[in-house]
């Protein structure tokens, strides 16, 4: 009872004060809180902006295909160098390699090799990868050549009965304009010929995947260290999708993953780079899926 | 000194409205200097009505784009307006108080639903539905149109509800009076009074649909070329942006900022539209 007393007598003398709080200052009141909001703003990034400025780390910007495994390699760097922070971003590989030239980012990666003009800026070849061309697995092929997924990509082929599989329209899923990825699959395979405006576009290996498991008909690309038990990795020319195969170069589908500067890195970055790069960095790569460059002749 | 610090609120407010409006400025400024160039370049014409978007190899038009956003919108509001409308007719003139308090929140909740969790769902339930049981890839207008369907439900029954409740009683109760059934009292009475809301109402929803990104990625497969069914995969403008800005650089960021100044310009046009019809007696 005493309690409740105490509350009901406390609110009313709260609410008193309170409705006298408004009575009186009022306009005053509207002035100093919407300072006051300004002022909080305005100091909040202020503070935000310089504690980035003071932990200014290695930024690491670009491919999308290659940012889990650096996510991955930077972890582990971070736990080996506590005081180390190395932010990685994504963002693609054109804008990787534009972040590396105007030193936006101290790295740029990117999983496509470097056009005429990027070739001025410093690069090295940190892991290869493989691309899988993917399918469900409830589809009966197992193999196809590179002039017939090209050919189904390019809308030649429409139906999975022309390639030896049973009648049902094939869809075609790709990745969007500007992927590294893509770009890869288009210098690879796609040759002289494009790609279908008709066909699927997602914005991630995941998306991709995930499609493919889902639908019988369907007919994707990813990268091949991302191919799990969803889905089935189809043979090309007879060639498996394995590992071996991309090393001793009878898979033809690989792409270099690159890591791009504006010219040779040094201190932390060197660093970091010469973790990438170390045995144990490359066998992390090796574990995530990818290939070492040092492990075989590649193409 | 009263009125000193009278004038003081009123020019710090004014300050601070101010501050909101030149963000729009600002972002408008900004997506007209870096979109106008690529379409003074490939010609407005060209861009609007280009068939063929391939951005690496220099061709943009976003006439697919513009079919895209222009069916998916419609069969949303196909399948979404007669359930708004209806929603709305119920909760306003049917519903009983203690119903009504329980499926008006229910309604605005919806509207909470961030967008990104109506993709998942599409993805995950309506697009093998459509792929299991009526063919085609599954990713299609048809999905897109359901989901966004959903999503401009509340916008459309919350104003629609307002334009019927704002009417004067006087109109019911004369129908009434003469002997009208509830049916025939909305029908030819309060409905035709509460059209001009319930017309903006519709055309909000609209707005919001046309404009809805994350969803509509998720479930509409984004191809670029014109489709030829509701089975068919489609890419709209917003999407158009979402899907390629992450990898865009130079010439291809410039169109899609010029396709933000179309959709901008659509988006402006709906709400006008709205605003007009509002206003007018």
């Amino acid at each position: 009872m005493s309690i409740k007393m105490l509350i009901r007598l406390m609110l009313r003398f709260k609410v008193k004060n309170m409705k006298i709080a408004i009575v009186v200052c009022r306009p005053k009141r509207r002035i100093c809180t919407a300072v006051s909001v300004v002022i909080l703003v305005l100091a909040v990034s202020l503070i935000s902006a310089c504690s980035n400025l003071n932990k200014a780390g290695i930024i690491v910007a670009g491919s999308t295909s290659v940012q889990p495994y650096a996510e991955v390699l930077a972890e582990e760097y971070m736990i080996l160098h506590p005081d180390a922070v190395i932010d990685i971003q994504g963002g693609g590989s054109s804008a990787g390699i534009m972040a590396a030239q105007s030193g936006t980012s101290d790295l740029g990666m990117s999983s496509r090799i470097l056009k005429d003009d990027e070739k001025s800026l410093w690069y090295v070849e940190i892991a290869r990868d493989g691309l899988a061309v993917i399918m469900n697995p409830a589809n009966p092929i197992l193999n196809l050549t590179l002039d017939q997924i090209s050919d189904i990509y390019s809308a030649k082929i429409s139906d999975w009965s022309q390639v030896g599989g049973t009648k049902a329209k094939i869809h075609i899923i790709t990745r969007e304009d500007g992927s590294g990825t893509r770009d890869a699959f288009v210098n690879l395979v796609m040759g002289e010929s494009n790609i279908t405006p008709r066909a699927i576009v997602q914005d991630s290996n995941g998306a991709v995947r995930q499609l493919v498991a889902d639908d019988p008909n369907a007919i994707g690309y990813i990268s091949l260290g991302l191919v799990d038990d969803t889905v089935k990795a189809l043979q090309l020319d007879g060639v498996a999708a394995t590992r071996d195969n991309v090393m001793n170069g009878s898979y033809g589908l690989s792409r270099p993953f690159l890591f791009v500067a504006l010219a040779e890195p040094t201190g932390q970055t060197k660093q970091f780079l010469d973790f990438v790069l170390s045995p144990e960095g490359q066998q992390i790569l090796i574990n995530e899926g990818l290939i070492s460059p040092s492990e075989g002749t590649g193409k | 000194m009263k009125i000193n610090k009278e004038k003081i609120s009123g020019i710090v407010f004014l300050l601070i409205a101010l501050s909101a409006l030149s963000v729009l400025a600002l972002i408008t400024i900004f997506i007209f200097i870096k979109g106008v160039p690529i379409i003074t370049k490939v010609g407005f014409f060209n861009f609007v009505f280009g068939m063929v978007w391939d951005p690496s190899h220099g061709a943009y038009g976003i006439f697919p784009m513009i079919i895209g956003s222009v069916s998916v919108t419609l069969g949303a509001a196909i399948l979404g307006v007669p359930v708004a409308i209806s929603c709305s007719i119920f909760l306003a003139e049917y519903a009983p108080a203690a119903l009504s308090n329980i499926v008006r929140p229910a309604i605005q909740l919806l509207a909470a639903i961030p967008s990104v969790v109506y993709g998942f769902w599409g993805l995950l339930f309506v697009v093998p539905a459509i792929r299991n049981y009526l063919g085609g890839p599954g990713l299609s207008i048809l999905a897109g149109s359901i989901i966004l369907a959903i999503m401009i439900l509340p916008t459309i029954i919350s104003i629609s509800e307002v334009s019927l409740l704002a009417l004067p009683r006087q109109y019911k109760e004369g129908a009434y009076a003469l002997g009208l059934t509830q049916w025939q009292t909305i029908r030819s009475v309060l409905l035709p009074a509460a059209k001009s809301g319930i017309v903006a109402a519709i055309i909000l929803g609209i707005g919001r649909a046309i404009g809805e990104t994350m969803a509509v990625i998720m479930v509409l497969g984004n191809a670029v070329a014109i489709p030829q069914s509701i089975l068919d995969p489609a890419r709209t403008l917003t999407t158009n942006i979402g899907i390629e800005m992450g990898y865009a650089s130079g010439e291809h960021q410039q169109a899609l900022f010029a396709t933000g100044i179309v959709l901008l310009v659509i988006v402006m046009i709906l709400n006008a539209f709205a605003q007009y019809v509002t206003r007018r007696k």
